[in-house]
């Protein structure tokens, strides 16, 4: 039970529309599903988001605490990404430990964060050597409707946006400060199926899918991760032709669905 | 969490304002998740929950199964950032525990013999906790398996009340736990049978009494809540 299984009708079905440049729901093979982002909707987080696209549902939360810093970089704060399939999102998730598809999640959307410098770890040091903001970004995936790793990196720093370093429950200052972001990487995932190349895969078009890539671009439309997935090769053409396709979407979307949210951060810092 | 108030009581007030026996604001939404069988979506105050049910469906491991009825499994979850310190991913004893009793809480009304060989897993996870969490679940759960079709005798209705500053009160917040005499979560049918029991504090027989019909009250409200959630949901849809 642990793997999704997809009827051989439904297969030939998708796989036939795709070589006619077509998708079941319609959509364009550089087209997105309908995407939603709400933020600030849980309370006892530092930040947190929750993502929508198409039926695929994840909420991150974001909690920031105090630690120690790792022997190797004593100045600065740390990131810490978990990703939990939690059992209500798909038959086939089980109740346990993250698996090696949550944690492949996880640690693309942590390099996704990571690698942008969306965060300046220095800034987050606050005694070095001694103590540290930690960064605790959490993804549970709500429902599991084909492409987690667009969503959960969407929700990932979209939750970052809001988040606000709780100096004062530590007794570290006398006002919460939002947390230092300096860049707003977006992940595109594809998925090929036979040479064709789709865009945020559903479920259905993943299962047939012989692998998928995801591409994380950063504002400045230079390379921040690369994730292939799956079985199946890409040829050189294939992989210039996703990442050309993915700066595009990227900038879209971080136009359409982060920047409104840094925005009303902005204002509401002028506010405060 | 604040320090210890002078007072939780005010005047027959609560610091959020409600009287005693008043519950927090509800918000219940049925059918939230896509892939699951049923599920259900519900608000207490700050707490926020999500509910899934998957199945009758075919029991893994195997030997689990029971010749004669559904087997039915209650996975009680809390998201890392549900509270405010950071709670490690994944079951602890506390979850362990409410997960057995909440099951046992529902298993009662469902129609097990119908499904001999089967499974029915309920699955809540907690975004966000501020106090009766595991009420919250049991309501959710509740409607999530009617969303799911499963055939039973009734929905179970759950609250939880306890002793504040001397007082019998209905649906206590998160401070009113920590700094309360008492805290007794209950869940019933609506034939008044209780299906799940737990208190801990101290209260005399007169106010465990007092306390009873209290969250038999709340009970009433939360399952006017369920139903009309349901109905919201399903009004319209033709029995053809």
């Amino acid at each position: 039970m642990s793997e999704d299984i997809i009827a051989e009708i439904k297969r030939d079905y998708i796989y036939n529309l795709a070589k006619k440049g077509k998708r079941v729901d319609g959509r364009a093979f550089d087209e997105y599903r309908s995407i939603e982002v709400e933020t600030r909707l849980i309370n006892n987080a530092e930040g947190s988001a929750k993502v929508k696209i198409g039926n695929t549902q994840v909420v991150v939360g974001v909690k920031i605490q105090p630690g120690k810093p790792f022997p190797d970089t004593p100045g600065q704060g740390a990131i810490i990404t978990n990703a939990e399939f939690a059992p209500i999102a798909s038959p086939s998730f089980e109740p346990g430990p993250p698996d090696e598809n949550a944690t492949e999640l996880a640690r693309v959307v942590d390099r996704g964060v990571r690698e942008s410098g969306a965060i300046d770890l220095a800034k987050l040091c606050i005694t070095e050597g001694e103590n540290i903001w930690m960064v605790f970004i959490d993804v549970y995936v709500l429902d599991h409707d084909g492409n987690l790793v667009d969503a959960s990196a969407l929700g990932a720093i979209a939750a970052l946006l809001t988040t606000k370093l709780p100096n004062v429950r530590y007794g570290l200052g006398t006002e919460d400060v939002p947390l230092p972001i300096s860049d707003l990487p977006v992940a595109i995932t594809a998925a090929d199926i036979d040479g064709e190349i789709l865009l945020d895969p559903s479920l259905d078009e993943e299962l047939i899918a012989s692998t998928l890539i995801t591409i994380i671009t950063g504002k400045d439309g230079s390379l921040a991760g690369i994730q292939k997935s799956g079985m199946g090769p890409l040829t050189f053409d294939q992989i210039f032709h996703i990442t050309d396709l993915a700066y595009k979407r990227a900038k879209d979307i971080r136009e359409k669905y982060l920047e409104i949210v840094d925005d009303q951060i902005g204002e509401e810092g002028k506010k405060d | 969490m604040s320090d210890k108030p002078n007072k939780l009581i005010e005047n027959g007030k609560r610091l959020d304002g409600r009287n005693l026996d008043e519950l927090r604001p509800i918000k219940m939404e049925v059918g939230v998740l896509k892939r699951a069988d049923g599920s259900c979506y519900m608000e207490l105050g700050g707490n926020k929950a999500i509910a899934a049910v998957y199945g009758p469906r075919e029991v893994h491991p195997r030997h689990l199964q029971e010749a004669t009825q559904v087997i039915i499994r209650y996975r009680y979850d809390m998201a890392s950032f549900s509270v405010k310190e950071r709670k490690r991913p994944g079951p602890d004893r506390r979850s362990i525990e409410i997960s057995k009793v909440s099951r046992e809480a529902l298993a009662p009304v469902i129609l097990k013999e119908y499904f001999p060989r089967s499974v029915i897993d309920i699955f809540v996870e907690i975004l966000q906790a501020d106090a009766g969490t595991r009420t919250v679940g049991i309501n959710a759960s509740s409607v999530a398996l009617a969303d799911a079709g499963i055939p039973m005798r009734g929905i179970v209705s759950s609250c939880a009340v306890g002793k504040v500053d001397g007082e019998i009160v209905l649906d206590l917040t998160g401070q009113e736990d920590n700094y309360g005499d008492a805290d007794m979560p209950i869940a019933m049918t609506q034939d008044g049978k209780i299906t799940l029991l737990q208190m801990d504090g101290n209260l005399t027989k007169e106010e465990f009494a007092r306390a009873i019909e209290l969250a038999k009250k709340g009970c009433k409200q939360i399952y006017e809540v369920q139903r009309s959630a349901l109905i919201s949901k399903y009004e319209g849809v033709s029995n053809v």
